[in-house]
């Protein structure tokens, strides 16, 4: 077994990024994200693993930076919350349109603008519709729980490079901030030089007289090239949609109800379940864990045996859309949600059930 | 088992850490724990809450409306907390500064004057170890070998040499209790 630890969210996404074999870190501070980098600053990975950790002079600047690093071949990332990952949606689009792996981790609070540092849910449409301009994906992950922050690190870079594809880590204030049990896998050494220039022959990192120029871009002013381009990220995405999906199911077998939430609001939702079976009510949870690619035909199985769902968020209603498309009309679905950092209590969600999906 | 805690007083009185070390030492004797802290603008000066789950089993919602057990070491944070307590569930506070004590009926109600006496002893950094070993007294949920490693763990290298010290304060707070009202 890893070395056990109890860490923050935020603490543990640090110390897996460097564990992982990351070889840049460029970040400015936001609450409540802040002991990411300052985690990384303390632990001078720099002196460990050759990592570099980096302050920029603002959020444009560091995921331009990490544009640059990722167009190298090198494992790059961020972090920061809400109004800083807005800043970023340009740059996160030139990444996705000029295919580029990297690890863009938000760690949620309330909004709009800028809003409280309290957690929240409401960026799901920013991550999981595209943020930025033109038809582009990311793949999404939604952490609950401490050790999936650090093992979602692990999968985040993994597929960034496997897809050539930004890859973001959607979790929030509360899940940053909370102190967990982590099992940290063990330490997986830097890539050398020759390793990315073999794992990714497509970077512009130098070039041998055997090859012509690798252009990182996301231009294309030929109509027909441009639509090439698209026509492969939609292929892409496809192949994303069937072989990357990620979900859990809590006591759904035998459930005449269902609760759909993910991340923090997925903990509260297993808490409330355990409240309405004690109650007689037999209720389930369907957990996404990858929020694109949506787990739709998983969701649409449980969904249409049961005879209501709620879909549980810290937002006005924004995953429930995506449930919607997926269970489709049969079923009576319905939104419960606190919004500007509140977050439900399990006894709350419980009467939401009783009222708005048993009652109603 | 599981056992849900809120400890609440002011910035500064030690309540993250106390719940940390507590946290750490089910870590260290293979529990589930999670701590989960008020975090923001009223950490500074004001006051500061933290809620620590330990358990057998998997950890649902990490953040509670009702708890087994409320520690809590100002009034603000009585006045908040004293009514959730679950029924037949157990409340520890200090009554240094308070000006309205726990009422309710169908609790159990302890007392530890905790600052007094760290004051006395010249021990006030680590007051909040002397009201952990009350809640320790009455629910041994943790060994004390495991207190030591989650001290270990919890306190800095440069920090260690004072373990002996945190102990002993936890020892005092054991022998500190006052009963207020007990269920039968």
């Amino acid at each position: 077994m890893g070395e056990l630890r109890l860490m923050k969210g935020n603490e543990a996404v640090a110390e897996a990024a460097i564990r992982a074999g990351c070889d840049g870190y460029f970040g400015y501070p936001i609450t409540p994200q802040s002991e990411v980098m300052e985690y990384l600053m303390a632990e001078k990975p720099f002196e460990r693993t050759g990592m570099v950790v980096l302050q920029a002079e603002s959020e444009v600047a560091a995921v331009n930076m990490i544009y640059g690093g990722a167009g190298t071949g090198k494992m790059v990332m961020t972090s920061s919350s809400s109004p800083g990952i807005s800043l970023m949606q340009e740059g996160i689009s030139y990444m996705a349109g000029a295919e580029l792996p990297a690890l863009i981790v938000n760690i949620v609070r309330g909004g709009p603008g800028l809003g409280t540092i309290q957690p929240s849910q409401a960026d799901y449409f920013q991550a999981v519709k595209g943020g930025g301009h033109g038809d582009y994906k990311m793949l999404v992950l939604a952490p609950a729980s401490v050790q999936e922050m650090c093992d979602h690190v692990k999968l985040g870079f993994d597929k960034a490079f496997e897809y050539r594809t930004p890859v973001m880590i959607l979790s929030d204030g509360a899940i940053g901030q909370m102190m967990e049990k982590v099992v940290l896998f063990d330490h997986i050494p830097r890539r050398s030089d020759d390793e990315v220039v073999k794992q990714c022959p497509w970077a512009s990192n130098g070039r041998p007289k055997t090859r012509t120029h690798n252009i990182i871009t996301s231009l294309d002013l030929d109509p027909a090239g441009q639509e090439r381009v698209n026509l492969k990220l939609q292929a892409k995405y496809k192949v994303m949609e069937q072989n990357e999906v990620l979900y859990e199911e809590i006591q759904c077998e035998d459930a005449d109800y269902l609760f759909v939430a993910f991340g923090l609001s997925a903990r509260i939702c297993q808490k409330a379940t355990d409240l309405a079976r004690a109650k007689g009510i037999k209720v389930g949870l369907f957990r996404p864990i990858t929020l694109f690619p949506f787990p739709a035909m998983q969701v649409s199985n449980v969904g249409n045996r049961v005879k209501g769902i709620l879909v549980v968020e810290m937002n006005a209603g924004q995953m429930i859309e995506d449930v919607k498309l997926s269970v489709g009309c049969k079923v009576k679905i319905e939104h419960f949600g606190r919004f500007g950092g509140i977050i439900p209590s399990p006894d709350e969600v419980v009467r939401a059930l009783e009222q708005n999906i048993i009652g109603g | 088992m599981t056992e849900e805690i809120i400890i609440a007083g002011f910035g500064g009185q030690g309540v993250l850490s106390m719940g940390k070390i507590l946290a750490y030492s089910g870590v260290m004797q293979n529990k589930e724990v999670s701590w989960m802290p008020s975090y923001g603008p009223e950490m500074r000066g004001g006051t500061a809450n933290v809620t620590v789950i330990i358990s057998d089993e998997r950890i649902s919602s990490p953040i509670l409306n009702s708890y087994d057990t409320a520690i809590i070491l100002n009034q603000q944070s009585m006045d908040k907390f004293e009514k959730t307590v679950k029924p037949g569930g157990l409340l520890i506070y200090d009554p240094n500064g308070l000006t309205r004590f726990p009422e309710r009926k169908d609790i159990n109600i302890y007392s530890i004057e905790a600052a007094d006496e760290a004051g006395k002893r010249g021990l006030s950094k680590i007051f909040n170890m002397i009201v952990l070993g009350g809640f320790l007294k009455l629910k041994p949920l943790v060994a004390p070998e495991y207190i030591h490693k989650g001290l270990e763990k919890s306190l800095p290298a440069r920090h260690h040499t004072l373990i002996p010290e945190n102990e002993k304060a936890i020892e005092i707070g054991k022998d500190l209790l006052t009963a207020v009202h007990v269920l039968n």
